[in-house]
Order: C-alpha cells, then structure tokens, then sequence
C-alpha cells in the first residue's frame, strides 16, 4: 500500500481579492522506505505540497491519503494527533526549542505527544542521539552546537516518535555545501535503518542528486517524475 | 502536568530580567494589600472592640422606639418589669450569650457645691456590667480600678467633667434628676474614679449604681433603659441578631406593634460607619492588586506569546495538541503569580512581624499613644494569595488561547 496517495490535488488562496492557485491538479503517489525530493523553483508550490502532506494545510479540492487516512476533512485536532503519530518533520531553520537541551529537544515529542514513560523515552532517544551521531552532545543546549548539528539533532528529533514519514522543507538551505551532503546521507542512513519515508524540497541540484525520487514542480504543477534509474515520467 | 510546569518554569527563566520584573510588581502589590488589611484590620478591630466591650456591647435591647429618642434619655420609654422579664427568659435561651446588663440612661444635675453642670448617667448593676463590658475597668484612669466597679453611693465621672469642675476621687458631689412624673430629687455621691472618655455614644457619660439611680429617680418597680448584651464569640453576631429578633418582634402590644428593639453594636456606634469606610478602601486596593495583576501578567503572556510565534508554530507542526499549548502558556502565568504571591506574603509577613517588634503607636481622636498591633488572618491570606493566582491564570487564558489557536503555517514562516 502506497503511504501517501494525491489525487487531482489543489491548492488555492486568496490573497486581498485576488486567488492564487498554488498546486494544480497534481497526483503523485509515495511508497514506503523510499527518499523522495520535490525540486522546482521558488513559487514553484514545493513548501505548499509538504504542507498539504503533513496535515498543516488542506487542499482546497482533491484527495489526499497519507498512511492510509483521509486527511483532507480532518479537523485542528485529529490533524494535531495525527501528526503526532505518523509524521517527523525536519525545517529549514532547525526550529529546535532553545530553552531545552538536545536530548531534551528530541524527547520533547515522546514527552508532550506521545506520552512515552520515562524509562523508555531515555532509552529512545539515547538510540536516536548514536543513530545521528550526536550521543555525546545531549546536554547541550542549541546554542552550543553548530548549524549541521543541530540538523542532525531535528532529524533525531523527527524520527524519534517512530514516524513512517519524514517532511523535510528545505533542510539544507542554511548550511554549507559539505556539511548539507552529510545531512542527506544521514537522513538517507535513517531511511535504510529505520524504514521511514524521507520527502524533502529542495532547489539545490546537488542535494537533488541524491533523491531516489524526485517530482518537479513549476507554477503548481507537477512536471515530471524522475527515479533514481533515471527514468521520468511526465 | 508536571512537565508542562517544568517547561513553562524554564521559559519564565529564559526572560529572568521580565518574570523578575513582573514577579516584583505582583509581589509589590500583595506586600501592599495584605499591609494595609492588616493595619486597618488591627485599627478596626481594635476601636470595635474599644466600643463594644468598654461601652457599648454587642448588642442591647430597648423599648421600641427609645433609640429614636436616646438623646432625650426618655425615662417614659423605659422597659417595665414585665417586659424585662420576658427579655431576661429570651436571653436566658440563648447559648451564644456570655452575659448582659441591665442599665438606666438618665441626665442629671451634677453640682460639686460651687458650680453645676448637666450630666449623662448610666447606671449599672456593676456585677453584670464588668462581665457585659471587661475593658470598662481600664476605662478608669483615676481611682481604684476594683473588680466590684463601684459601690452604692460611689460615682464614676467622666474625664472632662473631673477637669472642667476641678473634681477629684474622694470629693462628695450632687446629682439632681428629675423622674420621669417630674418631681426633683437630689443625692450626694463619692467620686470614687474618673472614667477615661471615648469615642461613641454613652463614651463620656458618668456611672452610677442601679439602685442608686432607682433611688434617685423614686422608681419603685423594676425599670430598665436599656439590656447590654455581650456574646461568646462576636463572630456570632449575624446569627444571634436575627435570631433574637425573630423572638423579639413576635412580643406585640395591644396595636400589634413590637414592644422591642434589637440593635447591633454597628447601628449605635458612628464608628461603624469609619469600619464601613475601611473595609471599602480595603475592596478598592484589592481591586487595585487584581488590576495590577491582570495587566502585568497579560503583557508578559502576550510578549511571551509573541516572541515565540515560531517556536508555537514547531510544536504544533510536531503534533502537540492545541490543549497542551494553551496549558503550556496558562501555567507560565500560574507560576508567575505563584512566585509574585510567595515573595509578597513573605516579605508582607515579616513587615507586620517587623511593624509589631517596633511598637508603633497613633493618636486616634482624644486617645493616644495607641499601640500599632497588625494582624493579618491565615483567611485574609489565603484569599489574595488565591485573588492573586487566580487573576494570573485569567490574564494568561486569552493569550494562551490565540497560542493554541495559532495556524502552525503562519507561526512557522513567523521570523
């Protein structure tokens, strides 16, 4: 079964008395495990695509399944929850909570969302802090750590809830080139050793390079599909 | 809960210099409040029980319609003895009732053989008067304060009067009164004190024995002005009033009118009216502390608020549920009230312990030196502390509410 099924999906706005059609009639479909990328230009509808997929932002007309749920009529609450229990997310800012340390920004969804009891949220993220490469970083506050770490700590941070997928928007955009590479690799290392689906935006060739899958997107259009065999399908 | 209350604590640590500030505007007000219930409460307490154990009473019973003319002392509208007798049964079935007095109001003549001046008497059965007013005794500022009060034949005047006529303890004097058929009669007495003069009706009049003034007054039956009485415990006071009221105005003479009147302390005293006063200012500095609050906290949580817009916008996107925003935010002001009223009762508690140790004292009308004594109740305490509290928690609601009510889209592209 795919994990994320779009069909004729659209999204419009209106800005003052103007509406501006963001997505138009996309469908695509996401299996599981695989490491997705939507490239396109800035405008392109990229950011509002993830949006749509993590239940932040409904579209306006078509159907959108994502782990098997309808999520197109689901209220402020049920998308809360639902969040919670399926999707990671990774931002282009980091977005890591000043006022806790490390382990304390990753255990924060097994705290406030999930409910984990303490012995097993240690034990959790402890796990997640190796995978990342960020054991012995805990108890340090976001300050003190550097812009790739503290990408390596919001990825940890994603997964850790056992998520099936992961949106990433833009996650490489403030960091160097090198520093970006590894963070692809290890969200690509996380893909194979937790089996989670991986979908990032991006407008940096390079990093799109390393997508398995990648849709392009142009004025809220999906132009063409490419797999990693290189394949694309319009 | 407890780490919604460990993560709202160490956001109010994140801005020290603002919960600092904040935390020592409430504390401010709470050190404010709770100063000034507990001076003006003592002062208050202080003077009621000034009037109503060194004169006035709780309560007293009249005849009906004698209140009206008490600046008269109209001897015609005194209780017979029927009619004290059915008080004195009511009284007696009562519980809450310590004691009572029975007394007689009567001006006079007062002369010291070289000149004459008018006098307001009250005449006691003194047994009855020093367990119906115990300060009485401390009144006596002059002359053997005995338990006993005074003797037949012994007068107690008031201070200006041994002033203004050059009266001392020992001196033989003359009471001249007329009774209420008209006829004048005379009587020598020995001044055997001087009663110090307060404030409040009945505060400088002179003292006699009841037989005495019987005598005087050629009263040959039981008649009484007026029943002092005096209850266990004045906190009583609502209940045993409108109790003894009910009983009372059910005795009806032959036009169905009540024979009695019931009145408390606070309808014969002018200072009841002072204590009104006092406990209005106590309400408006209250709503003053709650108004403090209220715009303190709401700026801090609407600051708090818009400083975090993004970081609101990261833990929605991650799944936290709208709730557990709004409590995250509501327990930010929680906390923030808890510290203000800690600090405040704290330094409050040992401002009244510091004031007490200093023996402050105040003039209040003719008395001085008046040791200052604040108290403050563990109710009156616990009330604001709640007041407090509970306004910090409704100032953070509507902030916290538009946190949780944030689109996670809009707070996330939020710089």
């Amino acid at each position: 079964m795919s994990l994320v099924v779009a069909k004729n999906l659209e999204k419009t706005y209106r800005l003052g008395d103007i509406l501006v059609t963001a997505i138009r009639d996309v469908n695509f479909t996401i299996e599981p495990a695989s490491f997705v990328s939507f490239v396109g230009p800035s405008g392109s509808g990229k950011s509002t695509l993830l949006n749509m997929i993590g239940c932040l932002d409904p579209p306006t007309m078509g159907s959108l399944r994502v782990a098997g749920r309808d999520i197109v009529r689901m209220d402020r609450q049920q998308a809360a929850r639902f969040r919670g229990e399926h999707i990671g997310f990774v931002f282009q800012d980091f977005n890591l909570i000043p006022i806790l340390t490390v382990f304390e920004n990753v255990e924060y969804p097994l705290l406030m969302v999930q409910n984990w009891p303490a012995p097993a949220r240690k034990k959790r993220v402890g796990e997640l802090l190796e995978a990342v490469g960020m054991g012995d970083q805990g108890n340090k506050y976001p300050r003190q750590i550097s812009g790739g770490q503290k990408q390596r700590v919001a990825v940890a941070r994603a997964l850790v809830t056992n998520a099936g997928l992961v949106l990433a928007d833009e996650p490489t955009a403030n960091l160097d080139g090198e520093t970006a590479n590894r963070i692809i690799h290890l969200m690509k290392k996380m893909r194979d050793a937790f089996n989670t689906t991986f979908v990032f935006s991006t407008h940096d060739p390079k990093i799109m390079r390393d997508a398995e899958i990648v849709f392009t997107l142009e004025d809220g259009k999906l132009l063409k599909r490419r797999n990693d065999e290189g394949g694309a399908h319009g | 809960m407890v780490n919604v209350i460990k993560i709202a604590a160490r956001n109010l640590r994140r801005y020290q210099r603002r919960t600092l500030l904040t935390s020592a505007l409430i504390a401010l007000g709470v050190v404010a409040v709770l100063l000034f219930i507990s001076i003006t409460g003592s002062f208050k307490q202080m003077m009621v029980g000034q009037i109503t154990d060194a004169m006035i009473g709780h309560l007293q019973v009249h005849r009906n319609g004698y209140l009206a003319a008490i600046d008269n002392l109209p001897l015609n509208r005194n209780l017979n003895r029927k009619q004290v007798a059915k008080v004195k049964q009511i009284l007696g079935e009562t519980a809450e009732i310590e004691s009572f007095s029975m007394r007689i109001k009567l001006g006079a003549m007062f002369s010291n053989f070289t000149e004459t001046t008018n006098i307001r008497l009250n005449t006691v059965i003194p047994e009855q008067e020093v367990k119906t007013v115990p300060l009485l005794i401390d009144r006596i500022i002059q002359g053997e304060k005995e338990e006993s009060l005074l003797k037949k034949g012994q007068i107690l005047i008031p201070e200006l009067l041994a002033k203004g006529m050059k009266v001392n303890v020992g001196d033989s004097i003359v009471l001249v009164a007329n009774n209420k058929d008209g006829s004048v009669n005379g009587q020598t007495f020995t001044v055997s004190g001087v009663l110090e003069g307060i404030t409040g009706p009945g505060g400088r009049d002179g003292m006699i024995h009841l037989d005495d003034a019987r005598q005087l007054l050629r009263i040959n039956d039981v008649e009484v002005s007026e029943i002092a009485i005096r209850l266990k415990n004045m906190g009583d006071l609502p209940g045993v009033f409108s109790g003894l009221k009910a009983a009372l105005e059910s005795i009806r003479d032959k036009n169905d009118r009540p024979v009695f009147e019931l009145h408390t302390w606070e309808k014969l005293s002018p200072f009841y009216n002072i204590a009104k006063m006092i406990d209005l200012m106590t309400l408006f500095i209250k709503i003053m502390l709650v108004a403090v609050v209220l715009v303190s906290i709401t700026n801090v949580m609407i600051m708090a608020v818009y400083e975090r817009i993004n970081e609101i916008g990261t833990i929605a996107a991650i799944g936290t549920l709208p709730r557990r925003i709004m409590a995250l935010f509501v327990v930010e002001g929680f906390l923030l009230g808890v510290v203000g009223t800690a600090v405040g009762t704290v330094i409050s508690l040992i401002s009244i312990a510091a004031i007490n140790a200093a023996g402050l004292t105040f003039d209040f009308g003719r008395q001085s030196n008046l040791v200052l004594a604040p108290t403050i109740g563990a109710g009156d305490v616990i009330t604001i502390v709640l007041i407090v509290i509970g306004i910090a928690v409704a100032a953070s609601v509507q902030p916290a509410f538009k946190a949780a009510r944030m689109d996670p889209i809009t707070a996330l592209r939020h710089v």
